[in-house]
């Protein structure tokens, strides 16, 4: 019976062999996919077993930690000022997990960041719990104060940022959300959670505007138009161009027309087209132009133009990326249209002020970001953001040609809402249709940039998406310039 | 004993006469099988409390009476037995016993126990004494049974009990979704851990008396040799049995381990490789009929083919396989040391069945490799001590016995790493569980008892056992 014996002796082996092979499996090849698995709870443990590293804005953090009881969780997330903190925080919470900065730096903000290793051996040796680093912005809390503020109770996002260097300096959105409210895993924490869900609330306040939402841009885009045109060389700035009023859009018998009877509009300079916003210059410059170079000049400006691969933008890690603005492929009259924002192309906020602090900076477009720096819990700097050129839409020239333009508009056009006593700033206003046969409320749009001495410091795109204004009142001049112009003022009044 | 390894003599039980009894050695091993987990023991309560524990001093006595009983009786009654089975199982056992005592600190497991059931009982004395009772089996085995081959008197007595505690189970409301306790006031057994045994024994006996007429061909087939027709009546009323206790009780691991017992125990008895593919063949084909229509059996195969999924987690009402790969990642190669993992999540069954995960997790891969090895050497013990017997039915029943021993701790191991379906069975000597540490404790004891004789100097004389000691020690 000894050679059976044998054999079966064998046979245990390979049984316990299958266990060693299973077990390196397990532990060895696929342990980091295991333990770093978001549904493994013991990620969520760690991530709040000592207070979270904070989120900073102009030297305050505008975020905290509590500590709880009757849980796994040690600590909590807390927001001061969620709603308004929300478009740059994101959330983290124990049961629903985090986003934006709060996702995106949990290494740092729970100190297990690779190169917060000396700090964790320190700490490790000399006994103390292990503390996370912290997140500096380069927000603005006044701006962001003036932008939260200045939306009240209508639904729109602000965006502003600093043309010299492309640091974002308010981002703000109504509605908002206040992450405080689910950031345990109580029954409460889910109820506040699901209230703010899209399906339960239509106004989507989780949704974050001014980086993730796409607007017609409306006449705001005719900045973009009119670089387009400056540039190509076949148009200046105070010579005529020749447009009709109204203007038959091509291939097809449909008159376009401008907002009201505006005779200056015809035959009018770029300048004077921008002061009254007139459709018709615009389009006519587009279809002129043609598709390839709106679609040239739109993407040296930051639109994309397809959305393949993706909703968000992966050219601009800000570093929470924001939807992708788009300048589509289009048949004649549609690009047309697109040449006054009201066709296939969409922006989000950000992308328009990015389109004012490419104009305002001279013709140099920065690229866009919010986080100034990390630093170590001892406050040394683990990593700087050094302010980046993205490209270089317009010429110094054709820049400064479009400035005049824009303050023209400021000065005696449609954006006089947007002025500011003795500083120079230059806008341009939009009202953007939509819905079917236009029956929604129209979107206002303003687009600015006040402008110094030394430069222009602030440039700033506000979208206000709805109100209950009777629809020819909409004017980006009447609801959004307003708003701009307080941010403006904020960053200003910190600048002196 | 350095002379000694040059020799395969030394470090096998496979020979006869003249050996060295080896018991210094059994020592020497029992001071590391009680050394270690006493350690684990203060360093779990190091890790949670930051201080020993308070039962140090009685954990670490318990663990040396408990050792030196054993090797005391060994030494005594079984002077030549293999040396290294008693500290195996005292090494696992005392691990055990420190891993249930780790999970009885987790407030975790505290808050879900007060959930469910009001209050929390610790689980780690009821294991102590369970350990003692289990010992003391072990001692009762040395002590009454001088010889193994006395079992062969009760083949047919072991068919009749092994079946009445094979079939108890169904007369017995099902916990958790199996049946299989039998619960008498008190006290709650699980009769299939000792069903093994039982049923070994009647196997061993039964196989030595038909070995012949079973492994007579009839004729070739493809190189096998395939059984006589009538030959095939006892393989399919064991494979029937398995099927009912699989549809009836709902209890994958105990038909498993039967059947595959039987078959093991067959191929032994006749050396013919067919039966083995006949039993792979039924197997196979029972696994699926039964599989078609068991909701039970469909929930543990979708689990571990899907363990992390929402909806797998949904209907079967439980994420105890998530748990457990999430633990056995979560401790990597090193581990995160004892008592600073969060194996505790894995919630119901965590110091039972799931055991391993523990290990997994705070020991990490090294500990898990240590710990399966140690597993690994205590059959490899068993079928080497099947070698060394000297009678068909020693070399079956020491076969049958480690063959379901590491049936047994492949099947729950497995199942608890997801490499084969979870089938509801204990961890050998680790797992909280009465019936379990009683059962492998005997099971311990009888191995020992066939390599005593086996390795005994043939002829036995039967001089008084003291002069024995001194005498055959030391050759």
């Amino acid at each position: 019976m000894n050679k059976p014996l044998r054999r079966i002796a064998i046979f245990c082996g390979l049984l316990v062999m299958a266990l060693l092979v299973r077990t390196n499996w397990l532990q060895f090849v696929q342990a980091d996919e295991l333990k770093t698995d978001p549904d493994n709870r013991r990620v969520s443990i760690a991530r709040y077993a000592q207070p979270r590293g904070n989120i900073i804005v102009d030297g305050k953090s505008v975020t905290g930690s509590a500590a709880t009881d009757g849980t796994d969780f040690k600590y909590k997330r807390t927001y001061k000022d969620g709603e308004m903190w929300a478009p740059v925080t994101g959330y983290a919470s124990q049961a629903f997990g985090a986003n934006q900065l709060e996702k995106l730096y949990d290494p740092i903000l729970t100190g297990d960041d690779d190169r917060l290793f000396f700090n964790r051996t320190i700490d490790m040796v000399t006994g103390k719990p292990q503390k996370g680093g912290n997140v500096v912005t380069t927000l603005s809390a006044k701006a962001q104060k003036a932008a939260y503020d200045g939306l009240g109770d209508k639904k729109g996002a602000v965006a502003a940022i600093d043309p010299s260097t492309g640091a974002i300096l308010a981002l703000a959105n109504k509605p908002s959300y206040d992450a405080s409210a689910f950031a345990g895993n109580g029954d409460k924490d889910s109820k506040a959670w699901s209230a703010l869900q899209k399906k339960n609330n239509e106004d989507d306040p989780m949704l974050n505007r001014a980086l993730r939402q796409t607007y017609p841009p409306g006449s705001t885009f005719k900045v973009v138009t009119a670089a387009a045109g400056l540039e190509s060389g076949d148009y200046d700035v105070d010579s005529k161009t020749d447009s009709p009023d109204p203007y038959t859009l091509p291939n097809t018998s449909k008159d376009l027309g401008n907002e009201g009877n505006i005779p200056q509009c015809k035959d009018a300079s770029v300048r004077v087209a921008l002061q009254w916003s007139c459709n018709t210059v615009f389009a006519k410059m587009s279809d002129e132009l043609g598709n390839d170079e709106m679609i040239k000049t739109a993407e040296k400006f930051g639109f994309e133009k397809d959305v393949e691969g993706g909703t968000l933008d992966p050219d601009l890690d800000t570093p929470v990326r924001p939807a992708k603005s788009i300048y589509p492929k289009d048949t004649r009259p549609q690009n047309a249209q697109a040449g006054i924002g009201q066709a296939s192309n969409r922006a989000t906020p950000l992308q328009m002020a990015m389109v004012a602090s490419a104009v305002a900076n001279d013709g140099k477009l920065m690229k866009p970001y919010m986080v100034d720096k990390l630093v170590a819990p001892n406050l040394n700097t683990v990593e700087q953001t050094k302010p980046e050129e993205l490209s270089q839409p317009v010429s110094a020239e054709n820049a400064q040609k479009l400035q005049s333009a824009m303050e023209t508009v400021v000065e005696k056009g449609t954006g006089t809402a947007g002025r500011i006593p003795n500083v120079t700033v230059g806008g341009k206003t939009g009202t953007a249709q939509h819905g079917e046969n236009n029956k929604d409320n129209p979107y206002a749009w303003f687009i600015s940039y006040a402008k110094t001495s030394d430069g222009s410091p602030v440039a700033v795109a506000v979208v206000v998406e709805s109100s209950d204004t009777l629809r020819n009142d909409i004017a980006g001049g009447k609801l959004a310039a307003p708003i701009a112009k307080d941010v403006m003022e904020a960053v200003l009044d910190e600048k002196r | 004993m350095s002379n000694l390894t040059t020799t395969t003599g030394s470090n096998t039980t496979v020979s006869s006469g003249g050996l060295p009894s080896r018991r210094n050695t059994e020592l020497a091993m029992l001071v590391f099988a009680v050394l270690i987990p006493v350690f684990a023991y203060a360093n779990v309560g190091l890790a949670i409390n930051d201080k020993l524990p308070s039962g140090m001093l009685g954990y670490g006595f318990g663990m040396v009476l408990l050792a030196g009983v054993g090797h005391l009786v060994v030494r005594r009654y079984a002077p030549y037995a293999d040396p290294l089975l008693l500290p195996l199982a005292t090494l696992l056992n005392g691990l055990g016993l420190v891993l249930i005592w780790r999970l009885d600190q987790s407030e975790r497991l505290h808050q879900r126990a007060e959930n469910l059931f009001g209050s929390f009982t610790p689980d780690a004395p009821k294991q102590l004494l369970y350990s003692a009772i289990g010992l003391a089996l072990f001692v009762a085995i040395l002590l009454f049974l001088k010889d193994h081959r006395v079992l062969q008197r009760y083949t047919y007595i072991s068919m009749a009990v092994g079946l009445v505690l094979l079939v108890l189970p169904v007369f017995f409301k099902p916990v958790n979704g199996a049946r299989i306790w039998v619960s008498i006031g008190p006290i709650n057994l699980q009769p299939g851990e000792f069903v093994k045994i039982i049923i070994a024994i009647f196997f061993a006996g039964y196989l030595m008396v038909k070995r012949d007429a079973l492994a007579l061909a009839s004729r070739r087939f493809m190189g096998l040799y395939l059984p006589r027709g009538r030959d095939l009546g006892p393989i399919l009323v064991i494979w029937g049995l398995s099927l009912m206790i699989l549809v009836f009780e709902t209890d994958l691991g105990t038909s498993l381990l039967f059947f595959g017992l039987f078959v093991i125990m067959l191929y032994v008895a006749t050396e013919r490789t067919s039966w083995i593919v006949f039993g792979l063949l039924l197997s196979a084909g029972g696994a699926s009929l039964v599989a078609t229509f068991e909701p039970h059996v469909q929930d543990r195969v979708q689990a571990w083919l899907h363990p992390f999924s929402q909806e797998v987690i949904q209907t079967t009402g439980s994420d105890q396989i998530a748990q457990a790969l999430w633990a056995f990642g979560s401790g990597g190669v090193l581990g995160t040391g004892w008592g600073q993992g969060n194996s505790d999540l894995i919630g119901f069954a965590a110091n039972s069945d799931f055991i391993l995960a523990t290990v997994g997790e705070e020991m990490g891969l090294t500990g898990m490799m240590a710990v399966l090895l140690l597993y690994g050497l205590i059959v490899e013990r068993g079928v080497r001590t099947a070698l060394a017997a000297r009678d068909p039915f020693g070399k079956l029943l020491a076969v049958g016995l480690s063959g379901a021993f590491g049936l047994q701790v492949f099947v729950v191991a497995g199942g608890v790493m997801g490499l084969i379906p979870l089938t509801g069975m204990t961890m050998p000597f680790l797992a909280s569980g009465g019936s379990s540490v009683i059962a492998n404790w005997a099971l311990v004891g009888i191995l020992l008892r066939i390599s005593d004789t086996a390795r005994r100097p043939a002829p036995a004389p039967a001089p008084s056992p003291d002069a024995e000691m001194t005498q055959v020690v030391r050759p």
